[in-house]
């Protein structure tokens, strides 16, 4: 209850199960699960194997729907991984799902070593990406991108919402070789579905245009980057938005068609680290392609441990909430 | 000796000259290893395994892991020896866009089932195997060849736990006790033992035999296949490094054992001397 001195409730730390949709927001449940679950009718090949998160990464369903598929390697992400690596060189497909942080950190060496270096068909697919908890460092998984982006061969989706993740199971199962992708979990946002847009495994799509400034996106970014646009059309701010949820390999030539020829400020908008992630790639894209945007900034998480906390102060405090995100943009646009 | 053992006896002879050849033609190698290991080598290839030499990814094989990757020198000479590789390729060994890289590549080597290098993942990845074959119904056996420095590597035991649980029976881990790794005695770096306790305690099938004893090896591997229990077994081998040439076996112990240039000669010969059948039938190259 609330005394006269206090003006609002102290929110609680989000744990593992907060979900990022905002009040009233449409939202479809546990769409990777459901997904995986639909495509394996048709691929026996398909195997589901966690180190005990299943529960939490919605790959419970698949568990549930097709036990005789399911393996549960316990917390050991080394074991996942590399099991993993081993089925697949028997021809089976795995999708091995923990959480972000565990499966990048605990098990790079064996993604590198046993399933990157030898292109096993293995679909790493990790929940909590970057700043989805309040838990703390320890499950924000703010640099995983930077460190798959490391690995040759690897393919690396960050999905926007419901829409992309059902949309990309499929095609990354399709796709020959490993990839790594975050997943979103529980009652996950449904917001591409107003837009012309279908997910293309390596493609960049343009959900908007706008004279004034173009973010570049991913993941649950895109979403925030959309809200912003609207709030921004009211000062009379015109924001393009181009969704990349494929991060490698990066489709360099959307988004130097995006920014060439165009003067307006870029702002790269990602639910990760401005160190080593989707900002630094098309920083490095755009150079390397001779094109000067007017101005360049990155809108992303700093380059520091993460406070615990409450998500929506969290996202506000370090700049990607919708209202932060859009103040920021103002901010660089002078 | 009995007509089995015999050949045994001299597929292991065999192994032991591929491999110190392939050291001359490198002038350095694991060769103290490979020499530990030719009679486990040997009876894995000549006996054990189920394999088709011309058919090296023949679906119905046993998958042979060499999870110690630095033992690919040991590991081309029963390839060799199993004729799954000619033995004119040896002359390529470690050499630029050679198939038989110094340290053993999935890619590069008919036979090499995974890429070593980064010790302790052979067994987790054997878990994974062994679980898939038992999925698609095929009986073929997995075996994981490790080193016992992989015995500190913590995903060594995730795997061993990992298989224990899934009641892996199709699964059998093969470890090289030389009691030797990078920085000395591994009873000094990390000590293992008590070893075939821990095993057992993670609910594995143990057998601890002198590895270079022919048959003890044999009998430990035919043991290891008929088991009816559904539990993975491990068989642990006490070898010696530098095992067939006496002054290897004696030189100050080393993970990278030092041999200077007349010796690769010196032990070629000692190898054929104490091979009387082999001299007999006229000396390899």
């Amino acid at each position: 209850m609330n005394t006269v001195t206090d003006k609002k409730p102290r929110l609680t730390t989000s744990a593992m199960i907060a979900s990022i949709a905002s009040e009233g927001q449409r939202v479809k449940a546990a769409p990777f699960g459901k997904a995986l679950v639909e495509l394996a009718a048709t691929r026996p090949d398909i195997v589901g194997m966690t180190a005990d998160l299943a529960k939490y990464t919605d790959l419970h369903l698949f568990g549930q729907a097709y036990p005789e598929r399911f393996f549960q390697m316990g917390m050991a992400e080394q074991l996942l991984m590399a099991a993993a690596g081993g089925m697949a060189k028997e021809g089976l497909v795995p999708f091995a799902t923990t959480y972000a942080v565990f499966g990048t950190r605990r098990a790079y060496d064996f993604i590198h070593q046993v399933i990157a270096e030898e292109n096993l068909d293995v679909k790493i697919c990790c929940a909590l990406p970057g700043l989805t908890t309040g838990y703390g460092p320890s499950h924000q998984a703010t640099e995983d991108i930077a460190m798959m982006r490391g690995i040759p061969g690897l393919t690396i989706v960050d999905p926007c919402d419901a829409l992309d993740i059902e949309q990309a199971v499929p095609q990354i199962a399709a796709h020959k070789g490993p990839v790594y992708m975050r997943l979103l979990r529980g009652n996950v946002p449904l917001v591409l579905d107003e837009y012309d847009y279908r997910f293309e495994l390596g493609k960049a799509k343009l959900l908007r245009d706008g004279a004034d400034v173009l973010v570049i996106s991913s993941g649950f970014m895109t979403m925030r980057a959309l809200e912003a646009a609207q709030d921004l059309a009211a000062d009379k701010v015109g924001v393009a938005v181009l969704h990349c949820p494929t991060i490698k390999p990066l489709d360099e030539a959307a988004i130097v068609e995006a920014v060439k020829y165009k003067h307006r400020l870029v702002v790269v908008a990602e639910n990760h680290s401005v160190v080593g992630g989707l900002g630094e790639a098309v920083a490095s894209t755009l150079l390397r392609h001779r094109v000067q945007p007017a101005g360049f900034q990155l809108a992303g998480l700093p380059d520091a441990f993460l406070d615990a906390g409450a998500l929506p102060t969290l996202h506000e405090r370090y700049g990607i909430s919708r209202e932060a995100l859009a103040r920021r943009i103002k901010g660089w646009l002078g | 000796m009995n007509q089995q053992l015999q050949d045994l006896a001299q597929a292991a002879y065999r192994i032991r000259r591929y491999a110190v050849r392939m050291g001359e033609v490198q002038g350095q190698g694991y060769i103290g290893q490979a020499l530990g290991w030719a009679d486990v080598l040997a009876v894995a290839y000549r006996h054990a395994l189920n394999l088709r030499p011309d058919e090296p990814e023949w679906e119905g094989r046993d998958r042979f892991l060499l999870s110690h990757g630095h033992y690919a020198i040991a590991f081309y000479a029963a390839l060799i020896e199993a004729g799954i590789i000619p033995e004119s390729e040896l002359e390529s060994y470690g050499s630029d866009d050679s198939r038989l890289p110094m340290s053993g590549m999935a890619a590069y080597t008919p036979g090499m089932e995974i890429s070593g290098g980064s010790l302790g993942q052979g067994l987790a990845i054997a878990v994974g195997m062994a679980l898939a074959l038992r999925h698609k119904q095929n009986p073929a056996f997995v075996y994981n060849s490790m080193s016992d420095g992989e015995l500190d590597e913590g995903s060594t035991w995730e795997a061993a736990m990992g298989a224990a649980h899934h009641r892996l029976a199709n699964l059998i881990c093969l470890v090289d006790i030389n009691n030797q790794q990078a920085d000395g005695p591994s009873g000094k770096v990390l000590g293992f033992e008590p070893l075939a306790d821990k095993w057992a305690a993670f609910g594995w099938h143990v057998q601890r035999v002198a590895g270079n004893d022919l048959p003890a090896v044999l009998k430990a591997f035919d043991a290891a296949r008929a088991l009816t229990d559904a539990k993975p077994r491990v068989i642990l081998f006490d070898t010696l490094m530098g095992k067939g040439v006496p002054f290897l076996e004696q030189r100050e112990k080393n993970h990278f054992i030092r041999v200077d240039p007349p010796e690769w000669q010196q032990a070629l010969a000692i190898l054929d001397a104490s091979n009387p059948s082999a001299a007999r039938e006229g000396a390899l190259a």
